[in-house]
């Protein structure tokens, strides 16, 4: 591994997105969106839906959607486990709102808590991921 | 002896067999690869998560108000199989070595005079363990690799798992499937899900959990992040025995199915020799027949 360098990992679970060294990575985080450079504290934190940023020679180089999940990051490495990842360039407008639409529909018609609770992630998401398409 | 028509009967009846399993062989090749490729992939995610839950429990265990998920309700006398098969059948020793070793595990359970309730996820398992144990099982899911494995039924399967241990329904839970090795090999695996056991022999969890533990920071808390963590995992976990299992069926399909082929192509050379023998003996015979006859003239 070259020094200075973050073995940054995304992983959702169809299959590992990313495998690589990056100069640092943005992860927003459950409280907060925190940046990950070599020798970071060791740190396990809950993603909230949002855009995650990899940076590589001062320049982001590649930015990915997540609805969520959780990051685990040593010294040496940041690896994430994402529910749902989308590249960025990849999100479909028309889908997003479809969902956004979907969601509100379905917390409308919620009967119990639980029905309440998944349709108000579903919100965030759907929202989060619109904000992330229009940059 | 058996006469012509009936040989010829049975070659054709044979030919047209091998053509279902060629065919059949075919087409567990083209799926396997995709099911291998999709269980290949999930593996990474697995693992991670296993590890990450690792290096928390190991910081967690032991302490009391630790999640019910990790540590177990305390108890261990309500055993809830999860046992993971086929929905079809055809597919070589596939479903009756899953079911064969959870059979073994029932019966050990049962003699250490436990409780055991059975969830069975593919039809095949249903079928075969009905007989002996109908009154334990109390579901069955179908169809979870159609159209395609998807990891949103594996949660509603994980959901379902953890709101019945929330129920004090079972005590400790535990899936059987076939893990994949290659279209030959599938090795039936227990696994325990509830309460989580970390993988001890993964020396790098422990080396993470013993250097680095004491110095993790947690956001937002540990116990809010164990509790999102823990039915995750579960439902992780649960998609991956899925995986591995469609990739095992399909692989142990197609071998079946090669194995088939070979051996009616061998049934195939057989008869056809017996019916040439025949043929000729046939002939022979009439020709005897055709010459005693003029020399008796």
């Amino acid at each position: 591994m070259a020094e200075g360098k973050v073995e940054f990992e995304l992983v959702a679970p169809e299959r590992l997105l990313l495998s690589e060294p990056v100069e640092m990575v943005v992860v927003p985080g459950e409280e907060g969106d925190f940046g990950v450079l070599y020798q970071h504290a060791p740190l396990i934190s809950g993603v909230r839906p949002g855009v995650i940023k990899v940076y590589n020679g001062g320049k982001v180089t590649e930015q990915i959607f997540v609805s969520g999940g959780f990051a685990e990051v040593t010294p040496a490495r940041c690896t994430v486990l994402a529910e749902q990842a989308v590249p960025v360039s990849d999100i479909d407008r028309a889908e997003a709102d479809q969902q956004l639409r979907d969601a509100r529909d379905d917390l409308a018609d919620a009967k119990d808590k639980h029905e309440r609770d998944h349709a108000e992630r579903q919100i965030a998401v759907a929202e989060a991921m619109l904000a992330a398409a229009s940059g | 002896m058996p006469s012509l028509k009936d040989l010829r009967v049975r070659i054709a009846s044979v030919t047209a067999t091998q053509k279902i399993t060629s065919a059949m062989k075919m087409v567990a090749a083209a799926k396997l690869r995709r099911a291998q490729e999709q269980a290949e992939a999930a593996r990474p995610y697995a693992e991670r998560m296993e590890r990450m839950l690792g290096s928390l429990a190991a910081a967690s265990v032991g302490q009391a108000g630790a999640p019910a998920l990790l540590a177990g309700s305390g108890k261990q006398e309500v055993h809830l199989l999860v046992v993971g098969t086929a929905d079809r059948g055809l597919c070589g020793g596939f479903n009756s070595n899953i079911v064969r070793d959870s059979r073994q595990l029932i019966e050990s359970l049962l003699e250490d005079s436990k409780t055991v309730k059975i969830i069975c996820v593919g039809r095949k398992g249903r079928d075969q363990l009905r007989r002996q144990y109908g009154d334990m099982i109390i579901d069955t899911i179908e169809d979870v690799t159609k159209p395609r494995p998807s990891f949103e039924k594996s949660e509603a399967i994980a959901e379902r798992i953890t709101r019945m241990f929330e129920g004090g329904e079972f005590d400790v839970c535990t899936l059987i499937y076939a893990e994949f090795k290659s279209a030959i090999t599938q090795i039936v695996t227990r696994q325990q899900l509830i309460p989580f056991a970390p993988a001890a022999e993964d020396e790098e969890v422990a080396e993470a959990g013993g250097g680095q533990k004491a110095s993790y920071e947690y956001e937002p808390s540990e116990e809010e992040i164990l509790e999102a963590l823990l039915p995750r995992n579960l439902a992780v976990q649960i998609y991956k025995g899925i995986l591995e299992n469609n990739a095992s069926e399909q692989g142990s399909r197609m071998t079946a199915m090669d194995n088939a082929t070979r051996n009616a192509g061998d049934m195939i050379n057989d008869l056809t020799l017996i019916y040439n023998r025949t043929r000729q003996a046939v002939i022979t015979r009439e020709l005897i027949e055709i010459i005693s006859a003029k020399e008796a003239l």
